[in-house]
């Protein structure tokens, strides 16, 4: 057997609870024992829009949090967006609906074995998979600040339960609309100058991902990424989710972000070459 | 009982459900979903001779029933597949279709020279009609005199043991001419359809969307093309096994194919949405059959060009 997709099945999740939250929908799953499986970074892939729906490809959501103890069993929670048609569908689902799922898919954020000082950095919807991180890191004795950006007030998904897992919550947004006016990459330098933070765990747009690489590079801070390239299968078949990564040795090869992501180490990605190719292997 | 199981040349396969070539990989990541001895074979990625980065990103788009890709056959190139990949599904005991893809008449004969000596192997795909190559001159199957040279030269290196498929693209104006080229220089069999060369255009950017601006259509959306090529090829060529694709992912989608003169089906773009779908279709495909009075796939092959006067409709 492979190794690949190891822990994922496809099986039918049933809707607990979808409630409104600001621009987004806060879905809760039943995903029984599998919750077990899910760590803080992995996706999920549904299938969206009905048995006769022209939408062929399956949707990748990130896993916000999961819960074993919930009255309902294992369960997960999704932040979507309801932007594009298959997140408006999955927002239109209701209590006892049964969705198409396969889970957990792709790679988690590393957790460190002693307590560090954890920055978590989410840019809009990407802020989704950064409070159940922030959960198992607070459970491990970790010093954990949450910095969300985005360009409008209206775009932060910043739920009240999740402020109590951290220590510090600060927002940014461009136009000023809530929390500071700016970018959320700004304080980053001087927090490491003044050595506050040991690990940048991230999440949102590649940009911004990039902006975080870039501020990093040269300082002794870890970066994990969680990045986005549109996937079709989110299984590592159809190969249109890669990006330019390095290896050990200095070779960029391009890596799916499905399988071989969506976490990866900010470092190692090849941001220069992102939507571009390489050169020819020699 | 239905008996399932199809041939291609002198190639014996279980079953008439296979990936297709470009949407299984090497087989290891849909081995988690299916077992893939259950399945007729695993029809593995093109491979060249070089390691290969592809097309830049965005490599996907989604349209209604399909999408478009614009991978542009990135790959390990045939020494590691052949040191890794193949031997892993060979330890998996899957009937393995290796398909290769070149740049040049030589490189596609050096590749047949290198998978001639592997172990393992049911049957040679010759994928002559990838759309996303940098040159549209690239791709052999829109020249009948290209394609011939390219599975002649294959036939050469290859011996006489290996069945060889000629992969081909719908994106020509006489199909059947084309097919009878490649039969001539030495093709035991034939895979249609190749992906529709297309393009869609993002109305954010004003630009074409993919990277490489075209990319190959696939999905429900070309299953009728699909029909209709493996249609008219069989009429042309009935003695040619067809190994026919293009948007199939359900049972009744499968006979549709069979019945206008498939002998195996790869599925494709269905794995990416249920990484599971060859099985389930492996299964309607069964209860088809059944209802409809065959006891066997191969007495189903061709049977919509039956002649209108036998038309008794029990088969």
């Amino acid at each position: 057997m492979s190794t690949i997709n190891k822990s994922s099945e496809k099986f039918y999740a049933t809707v607990v609870s979808n409630k409104r939250v600001g621009q987004y929908h806060q879905i809760l799953l039943n995903v029984g024992q599998l919750v077990n499986n899910c760590k803080p970074g992995n996706f999920v892939a549904i299938k969206v829009g009905g048995d006769n729906a022209k939408m062929i490809l399956r949707r990748a959501f990130a896993i916000s949090r999961v819960s074993t103890t919930g009255p309902y069993g294992g369960s997960m929670e999704l932040i979507v967006a309801p932007f594009g048609q298959g997140s408006k569908w999955l927002c239109s689902q209701i209590e006892g609906a049964e969705i198409d799922v396969i889970a957990p898919l792709g790679t988690a954020f590393g957790i460190p074995t002693e307590p560090v000082r954890a920055l978590l950095i989410g840019g809009g919807y990407g802020s989704a998979p950064l409070f159940g991180l922030a959960e198992v890191l607070k459970s491990r004795g970790c010093r954990v600040d949450m910095y969300l950006g985005a360009s409008t007030g209206g775009k932060i998904y910043a739920p009240m339960e999740g402020k109590r897992s951290v220590n510090v919550l600060k927002i940014y947004t461009e136009d000023g609309s809530m929390g500071e006016r700016g970018r959320v990459t700004e304080p980053i330098p001087g927090l490491i100058a003044d050595g506050l933070v040991d690990v940048i765990y991230s999440c949102g747009p590649m940009p911004m991902l990039r902006a975080i690489s870039e501020i990093v590079a040269g300082s002794d801070v870890v970066h994990q990424c969680a990045v986005e390239e549109s996937m079709a299968c989110g299984v590592g078949i159809c190969m249109t989710c890669v990006l330019p990564v390095n290896d050990a040795e200095g070779n960029i090869s391009m890596k799916r972000s499905c399988i071989d992501g969506p976490v990866m180490d900010g470092s190692h990605v090849a941001w220069d070459l992102v939507g571009k190719i390489p050169e020819a292997h020699s | 009982m239905i008996d399932l199981s199809t041939t291609l040349g002198n190639a014996w396969f279980p079953s008439p459900l296979f990936t297709a070539s470009g949407c299984a990989s090497s087989g290891k990541e849909l081995a988690q979903f299916i077992d893939l001895r259950e399945i007729g074979a695993v029809v593995t990625k093109s491979v060249m001779s070089k390691p290969r980065h592809g097309r830049p990103t965005p490599r996907m788009a989604e349209t209604p029933s399909g999408m478009i890709n614009s991978i542009g056959l990135q790959g390990p190139g045939i020494d590691a597949f052949l040191a890794h990949d193949l031997p892993w599904l060979v330890s998996q005991k899957a009937r393995v279709i290796v398909s290769i893809a070149g740049e040049t008449v030589e490189e596609y004969a050096t590749l047949a020279r290198k998978v001639r000596s592997a172990p393992g192997i049911s049957a040679l795909e010759v994928n002559i009609s990838c759309p996303n190559v940098e040159n549209r001159g690239l791709v052999f199957a829109c020249d009948p005199d290209a394609s011939r040279r390219v599975i002649d030269g294959v036939r050469k290196t290859l011996g006489g043991e290996l069945p060889i498929i000629a992969k081909l693209s719908p994106d020509v104006t006489d199909l059947v001419s084309i097919a009878k080229g490649v039969v001539d220089a030495g093709a035991d069999g034939l895979a249609l359809i190749n992906t529709v060369l297309s393009m869609v255009i993002n109305l954010d950017t004003m630009r074409p969307h993919l990277g490489g601006k075209t990319g190959g259509l696939s999905g429900p959306a070309i299953r009728p093309i699909a029909v209709r090529a493996i249609y008219q090829v069989h009429e042309a060529l009935p003695n040619i096994p067809i190994l026919g694709m293009g948007g199939v992912s359900s049972g009744r989608d499968a006979l549709e194919l069979i019945l206008a003169g498939a002998k195996g089906v790869p599925i494709g773009t269905a794995s990416f949405g249920d990484p599971a779908a060859i099985i389930t279709i492996q299964n309607e495909l069964i209860e088809l059959l059944k209802a409809r009075g065959f006891t066997s796939v191969a007495q189903a092959v061709g049977y919509a060009h039956r002649p209108i006067a036998e038309s008794s409709e029990t088969p």
